[in-house]
């Protein structure tokens, strides 16, 4: 029960998910490859008008942003739970949450990171430039985490059930709301002069607020899924 | 989580059946009395606005119903809290029966928000911060029925969406503020309706007694629901009110 | 000692068993036998504290496990029906990490000596488990009994896909650990080849 064995159990679980991942690289990068798609979609649909774009780039980028998330949260337990390591996880002598903190991590690792990376080349495609564009990365690299954490809530309570890909985007896109128009509301009003501190430092509470809340949510959900 | 109650002998649905049953007429004559007099009211009696004309009448509907579609989501959630927290089966049974009637609500107000847009603001819909979050509320109340209906196993399906009731309870409010920020962001100040201060009293009196009629219609409608939960999950026969039998058949399982 | 008192289990609507007793001593072990939908994995999923009893509780050295929770994690060793290994790592990456997981921290060349004594050659332990059959991954999973030092095994069909070499070899290693005062439940339909005083038979009826 000792720190050093939790942290151990945690940064365990981390490596061997990026170790995975590793051993299945198609599947990090198809996220990211949707993610370009979608992203370069919009301007086919609406015309290639830079000032339209300018306009419709921060909401498109992170609409695109939380579809890619959602998309990849089925890999966050489904393995685990279908070849009985789940099992094993809820066994370990630490407490479940702090496991699933690795889990997040190791996920937002995988799939959240490349999306903040890619996001400068993106937001460049719809003409946003300067200030906004490092808004957009700093929106993103503190929304992302906030994404996969109310993300994992969702896809630990489906697992198992049947058509569970569709249920847990029901379940989930409604909770991201907030973190959607405090993410594309910061390049918004950094576009329109005012400056996006104040959507961050929200973006920022929302992220300690799932920090504190959701690895209970999901721990909670996972017990039930395995009883 | 068990930790050896015996939930019959805490929430005891050999009490609550037959006296559910009793209460449950009650509740529903005052809820239509309540409402009689209160659409009267509200249609007849209060004055005519002298901005808004007739067309704002419907907040006699629409505000007491949006009242009720919050209220009822943390009722709902305070159940599920319950229901995780003593293992009692009858608190998720209420759970369940508190949710379509929450999302009831819920489409009711969107209605009767988007039948006074028309005339007030033009549009049947308007991304008003109250419109939105009472969709998104929507949203939460079928992803709480969804997920019940998706898993087949009952214990399990009673406290899966027992944690996704509360996940939402803690993100109703943020997501309020959040639409409203979002909302002086792109449009300023929305239109606000009616408020208390300028509000003639014959006016809050009607909506007063429509809130409590409709109180009284969910607490009507959801002990009925729950009595039909109560017989479909404990397989048991349609009980007689007589307590007698319950006891006969709870034993003879 | 793991003791169950009163347990009650059922799944949907179907009753598995009532009032259920039964008492483990150190050194012993109990074989949980039965027909298929009997409730036996649920039972040892109860005892491994995966799933809540309904009604009734299991006792570890006299206390509630629903009140020990980690510190009787900390106790047990537990071998699901599923082996719990991932295909894409290799049975040395596998058998390391579930290792780390369970707090257990094992070296390089432990985990070797593990898998080599279930009889899994060296050149084996870095293939990637998707090419192993059957039996060799149920034996990856029973690795694990030689690097654990947990007192209480809970083992779920753990013969099963294993041959009569591997069944013997798990057999002794279940015979070491009773003989140093462990103790274990073991779900299965086969005899265990044990001697007859450390076994204990629970059938269950459905």
């Amino acid at each position: 029960m000792s720190g050093s064995n939790m942290w151990e159990a945690v940064s365990g679980i981390v490596r061997r998910d990026l170790l995975l991942a590793m051993r299945r690289r198609s599947d990090a990068a198809m996220s990211v490859f949707f993610l370009v798609i979608v992203v370069s979609l919009f301007p086919l649909g609406v015309g290639p008008e830079p000032a339209v774009l300018r306009i419709i780039g921060p909401g498109v980028l992170w609409v695109a942003a939380l579809l890619a998330c959602l998309l990849s949260l089925g890999r966050v337990f489904t393995a685990d739970y279908l070849d009985g390591v789940l099992e094993q996880m809820v066994l370990i002598p630490q407490p479940l949450a702090i496991l699933v903190v690795g889990k997040i991590l190791a996920h937002w690792l995988i799939s959240g990171l490349p999306v903040v990376l890619l996001s400068p080349l993106l937001g460049l495609q719809f003409g946003l430039s300067g200030e906004p564009l490092g808004v957009l990365v700093m929106s993103l690299l503190l929304g992302t985490p906030t994404l996969s954490m109310i993300g994992a809530i969702g896809a630990a309570l489906v697992l198992g059930v049947r058509g569970s890909g569709l249920l847990v985007a029901l379940l989930v896109l409604p909770l991201y709301v907030p973190i959607l128009i405090f993410g594309a509301g910061a390049v918004t009003s950094s576009m329109a002069g005012i400056g996006g501190e104040a959507n961050l430092s929200l973006l920022g509470a929302c992220l300690v607020l799932s920090l504190f809340l959701a690895p209970w949510a999901t721990a909670a959900a996972l017990r039930i899924a395995l009883e | 989580m068990s930790t050896g109650i015996n939930w019959l002998k805490y929430s005891s649905p050999q009490a609550f059946y037959p006296l559910a049953g009793r209460l449950i007429p009650w509740f529903a004559c005052v809820a239509v009395a309540l409402m009689g007099i209160g659409l009267y009211m509200g249609f007849f009696v209060a004055p005519t606005d002298f901005q808004q004309g007739e067309a704002y009448r419907i907040i006699f509907v629409h505000v007491p119903a949006a009242w009720m579609s919050m209220f009822l989501y943390v009722v709902m959630a305070v159940w599920a809290g319950i229901g995780m927290g003593l293992n009692a089966r009858l608190s998720f049974m209420m759970a369940q029966a508190i949710a379509p009637t929450g999302a009831m609500f819920t489409f009711l107000a969107l209605l009767t928000g988007a039948m006074w847009g028309k005339p007030t603001w033009g549009a049947w819909w308007v991304w008003d911060a109250r419109l939105t979050s009472e969709l998104i509320l929507l949203f939460q109340y079928a992803g709480v029925m969804l997920l019940r209906t998706s898993i087949d196993d009952m214990r399990r399906a009673d406290r899966a969406s027992a944690v996704f009731a509360l996940v939402g309870v803690v993100n109703v409010p943020i997501i309020y503020f959040s639409v409203q920020w979002w909302n002086t962001l792109h449009q300023g100040a929305s239109v606000s309706m009616a408020t208390g201060s300028k509000m003639a009293s014959t006016m809050l009196t009607a909506m007063l007694l429509m809130t409590v009629a409709f109180w009284l219609y969910s607490i009507a409608v959801i002990l009925a629901r729950a009595r039909c939960i109560m017989i479909e999950r404990e397989s048991l026969p349609v009980w007689d009110e007589k307590a007698a039998v319950i006891q006969e058949a709870v034993e003879a399982r | 000692m793991l003791q169950a008192v009163a347990l009650h289990c059922s799944r949907g609507e179907r009753r598995l068993f009532t009032d259920l007793n039964v008492k483990v001593e150190r050194g012993s072990l109990l074989a949980v036998v039965g027909e298929n939908g009997s409730g036996k994995t649920s039972l040892l999923r109860i005892f491994s504290s995966l799933l809540p009893p309904e009604q009734g509780s299991v006792l570890w050295e006299g206390q509630d496990i629903q009140q020990l929770k980690e510190l009787y994690s900390a106790e047990l060793t537990y071998i699901g029906h599923l082996n719990a290994i991932k295909d894409d790592l290799t049975p040395l990456e596998n058998l390391m990490s579930a290792m780390s997981l369970t707090g257990e921290s094992c070296s390089h060349n432990g985990a070797k000596e593990a898998l080599e004594a279930i009889g899994l050659k060296r050149p084996i332990h870095h293939l990637p488990s998707k090419v192993l059959s059957q039996g060799q991954k149920r034996r990856v999973a029973l690795a694990r009994l030689w690097l654990s030092t947990r007192p209480l095994w809970l083992l779920d069909e753990p013969f099963t896909s294993l041959d009569t070499a591997a069944t013997g070899v798990v057999t002794q290693r279940l015979h070491t650990h009773l003989q140093r005062g462990g103790l274990a439940v073991v779900v299965t339909h086969q005899e265990v080849a044990l001697p007859a005083e450390t076994i204990q038979r629970l059938r269950l009826t459905g």
